[in-house]
């Protein structure tokens, strides 16, 4: 089976059914529609990573030389901003999960192909008001548009962005719809509760905290830029307001945004891990459980970013002590895929060494939570490059990290087409090196003292030899996203056709035709097998032996 | 040109050690579970990579294993809990006796005012040994208070009084910082905190020709005319204010709320507010009519009326603030 080479050209694919870009701008095929988004996403990461450059480089000596403070200000929120709201967020619920979910649990489609289609006109649409912004001179609130400074004090172009982020929500909204209407009501026959690929529990779990969260962060957003213009005195004190207020409205979605940035990831690494120790995933209940409850127990944490804001000494000591409450289930999950490993066959393909990676980053990611969920060190490290440190190692070690394995794991089946394995685990390293050159310096910068949000640290030249590390490890970082960007796009014209099941991997994505039909599968599948099932695949596979 | 680098803040409070206890203790037992983890990665790749006869064995998972590696890390989470509350406790509750100084934040710069009326920007003097408690407050957006080498920080807001207080252990002259993006010049509003051995301080501060701030809330008080209502006996329209401070005040809506800082400050900008329990809501509001130092001396004189020369109000100069053993 998985031999069987297709011949270019021959069979009628999701890719070649229609040509045009009309075919494309109107089509309702999640899996069109998902490389819609990768397009667009992969825009705005290397905006944003522009942006991080240019901080990188005014960081590398202590004066304000490079750009202008205002400019500076203008290069960290916007960085913010981009990344968060049009990277982390979709990225991989809208390329993969689009992708692969409704293929995962053999349906032709999402519940609401329209809806689908909709979404990515409303991500596309808040990403044109978000180059407005930009291009009419941007905004420099800080991502997390802090109160009275976003509503009364700025003269950038605040309401734009704010409304572009919310029209991003909506878009982040009607997908999390979307999936969970699917898992519900999608599943084909026998592909019960129990037998998910892990990937869809974690996309559920997403969606649940996009569909609660979001519509909060909408709601703060439309009084930010209420306020802005009519000058309600919501937040602003000198009106009556109360700037606490915004602080717990914004991180009441934020908290949870984080999750809804790293759950995803989450599922990808438990399907790569699976594949390369061809094994049953460690605890496949608990790992399920697990996701649920980071999404349930992630929104009752959320003051943890307010211990110093000025709420009351009890208040933070039940959002300390709530913190560490989520942690628990993101040590079950690392344990567990680190048990994954054990007595397995293990392989190092590209995919594998990506999530070797995730889950070195995100249990330091994850530890250096619990240091700042600690009252007593958070008062010292909050504001700081510790922050900073901490939910990098989170989000561009982990989420990012995730993200890129399983580009390469599902490439094959996206595109038809193999990319290089060599240029991939020489990219992975990259990464990797990279990414701990240029953000392991901030935790001691963070302890150090250094602040974060700094355009200018003359005043303390001592930490300029951290700030070189740390900005030459952000260029080799550059190299390594460059990397798979220019071979991705090499093997879609020169790489060689894709088998159907290139990993001999498990799951309904492996067993139709790479790339696959518009509708997925020939007749309905139905599911008789559980998760994860590599050692029945791996029997299987002696029997017929492969040719490679 | 990189100059020395310490790569650890100093130490100048005598919050720092503990904090540095609890860092240093955070630093060992994560820095053990990510060599476990890794070492468990590195190790299963390696000893069972794939290789010609070898099989994946197949196992379920186990509750056993679960709930250990579920509970024992969480009595050690409880274990960083514990430790950074007792922390935080000490942090929030400042001493009885600490001396006291007044601080508006604006962008983008720190002022601070003494009991003794010195007026410092962008640099405080303190002597060793003493508490020294931050009143502060901002003119305009978020601001942050954070000494690095004192390991303290706190958000300083318009609005309202925040609080943060240390005892300094270390002469030297150490960094302030506003560590809350505050707008353009965020990183320009800086200073510098000198920690002074006591007598140097006493020579600094004997600069003199100084009015102490309660004196000149003394003075405000009468040109503002608060004195017509809020007279020295029980016969004025409004409250007699000596030694409310920190008190119990009885409201007309039954309620019962602490004279404290913040309370003060509410009643002179927003009297209406909060009404004290038999007196007609009829004091003007201040609200625009006096800056901010203004209302921190109002602040300091009605806290250091009927204060006892022992002084267990507050309202205490660094000066007065000199610890009992002294
Ligand atoms: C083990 C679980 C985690 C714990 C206990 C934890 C704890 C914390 C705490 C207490 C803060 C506030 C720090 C401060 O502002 O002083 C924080 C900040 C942050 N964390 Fe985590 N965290 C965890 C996992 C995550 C995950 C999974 C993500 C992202 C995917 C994440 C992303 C962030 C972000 C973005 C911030 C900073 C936001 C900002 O101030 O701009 N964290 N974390
Ligand atoms: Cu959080
Ligand atoms: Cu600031």
């Amino acid at each position: 089976m998985a031999t069987a080479v297709i011949e270019t050209g021959e069979r009628e694919t999701y890719l070649n059914k229609e040509y045009g870009i009309k075919s494309w701008l109107l089509t309702v095929d999640h899996k069109r529609i998902a490389l819609l988004y990768l397009m667009g996403i992969t825009f705005f990461f290397f905006i944003g990573g522009f942006f991080a450059l240019l901080i990188r480089l005014e960081l590398l000596t202590p004066a304000g030389d490079l750009v202008q403070a205002d400019t500076y200000n203008k290069l960290f929120t916007m960085h913010g901003q981009i990344m968060v709201f049009f990277f982390l967020i979709p990225a991989v619920p809208a390329v993969l999960g689009n992708f692969l979910i409704p293929i995962m649990i053999g349906a032709k489609d999402l519940a609401f192909p329209r809806i689908n289609l909709l979404s990515w006109y409303l991500y596309m649409i808040a990403g044109v008001m978000m180059l407005y912004t930009i291009i009419n001179g941007g905004v420099d609130t800080g991502w997390t548009f802090y109160t009275p400074l976003s509503t009364e004090f700025l003269n950038t172009h605040v309401i734009s962005a704010g409304l572009s982020i919310f029209v991003a929500g909506f878009s982040s909204i009607l997908t999390g719809l979307n999936f969970v209407v699917t898992t519900h009501r999608m599943r084909a026959p026998g592909m019960t509760w129990s037998r998910l690929p892990l990937f869809v529990w974690a996309h559920y779990a997403t969606s649940i905290i996009q569909l609660l969260g979001t519509p909060v962060l909408a709601i703060t957003l439309v009084l930010v830029v209420a306020e802005r213009l009519f000058h309600l005195g919501i937040f602003n004190p000198a009106l009556g307001g109360d700037p606490l207020l915004f602080q717990h409205l914004f991180w009441f979605y934020s908290h949870p945004a984080v999750y809804i940035m790293i759950l995803p990831g989450m599922g990808i690494v438990s399907e790569i891990v699976c594949c390369f120790s061809r094994k049953r995933v460690f605890g496949y209940q608990a790992m399920a459980l697990a996701l649920l409850g980071i999404a349930v127990v992630g929104f009752l944490v959320w003051a943890h970013h307010m211990f110093v804001a000025g709420i009351s000494l009890y208040a933070a000591l039940i959002f300390s002590i709530l913190s560490y409450f989520v942690a628990v289930p993101s040590a079950i999950k690392v344990f567990n895929w680190t048990s994954t490993m054990y007595k397995g066959s293990i392989s190092y393909q590209t995919p594998m060494l990506y999530a070797f990676g995730f889950i070195g980053l995100f249990t330091m990611g994850g530890l250096t939570g619990l240091f700042l969920a600690s009252l007593g060190i958070d008062v010292h490290v909050t504001d700081t490059y510790f922050v900073v440190a901490h939910f990098h190692y989170i989000m561009v070690g982990g989420m990012v990290m995730a993200y890129l394995g399983g580009m390469h794991f599902w490439w094959p089946k996206i595109s038809g087409k193999l990319y290089p394995e060599a240029w991939g685990r020489l990219a992975a390293l990259l990464v990797f090196v990279g990414f701990n050159l240029t953000f392991f310096p901030q935790f001691v910068l963070g302890y150090m003292g250094m602040p974060r949000r700094y355009w200018d640290y003359s005043h303390s030249p001592e930490y300029q030899i951290l700030n070189v590390l740390s900005t030459a490890g952000a260029t080799v970082l550059a190299v390594g996203y460059l990397l798979p960007m220019v071979y991705f796009l090499w093997s879609m014209r020169y790489g060689k056709p894709a088998p159907d099941n290139p990993w001999n991997a498990a799951g309904l994505e492996w067993k139709i035709p790479s790339p696959p039909s518009t509708y997925n599968f020939e007749e309905q599948p139905v599911v008789t097998w559980e998760a994860y099932n590599y050692d029945e695949l791996d029997k299987r596979a002696e029997e017929v032996p492969v040719a490679h | 040109m990189f100059q020395t680098m310490p790569l650890w803040p100093a130490r100048a409070s005598s919050m720092a050690n503990n904090v540095d206890a609890l860092y240093i203790f955070l630093l060992v037992v994560s820095g053990m579970m990510t060599l476990l983890i890794f070492i468990m990665v590195v190790f299963f790749a390696v000893r069972y990579r794939k290789r010609p006869g070898h099989h994946a064995e197949q196992i379920d998972g186990s509750h056993a294993l679960e709930i250990t590696w579920s509970v024992i890390p969480f009595f050690v989470f409880m274990v960083f809990f514990g430790w950074g509350a007792w922390i935080y406790f000490q942090e929030r509750k400042p001493p009885q006796n600490a001396a006291e100084v007044y601080t508006v934040a604006k962008q983008w710069m720190w002022k601070f005012e003494h009991m003794e009326g010195q007026r410092e920007i962008n640099e405080l003097h303190v002597p060793i040994g003493r508490d020294v408690k931050m009143i502060m407050t901002s003119q305009d957006v978020i601001h942050s208070f954070f000494v690095p080498a004192f390991r303290i920080k706190q958000d300083v807001l318009p609005g309202r009084y925040t609080v943060a207080w240390f005892h300094p252990t270390k002469a030297g002259t150490y960094h302030l910082y506003c560590a809350e993006y505050c707008g353009t010049q965020h990183s320009g509003m800086v200073g510098s905190v000198v920690v002074m051995e006591p007598k140097d301080y006493e020579a600094w501060m004997g600069g003199g020709g100084n009015q102490p701030l309660a004196v000149t809330g003394e003075r405000l008080f009468s040109e503002l005319g608060c004195i017509t209502c809020h007279r020295a006996d029980t016969q004025g329209r409004g409250p007699t204010l000596a030694g409310i401070y920190n008190k119990p005040v009885l409201l007309e809506d039954g309620r019962t709320v602490t004279a404290d800082d913040n309370y003060l400050r509410e009643s002179i900008l927003q009297p209406t507010a909060k009404v004290v329990n038999g007196f007609k809501p009829i004091m003007p509001t201040f609200q625009g009519q006096i800056s901010d130092e203004q209302l921190n001396a109002l602040v300091a004189y009605v806290k250091s009326l009927g204060q006892q020369p022992s002084g267990q109000t507050g309202g205490k100069s660094i000066a007065a603030a000199r610890p009992q053993t002294e």
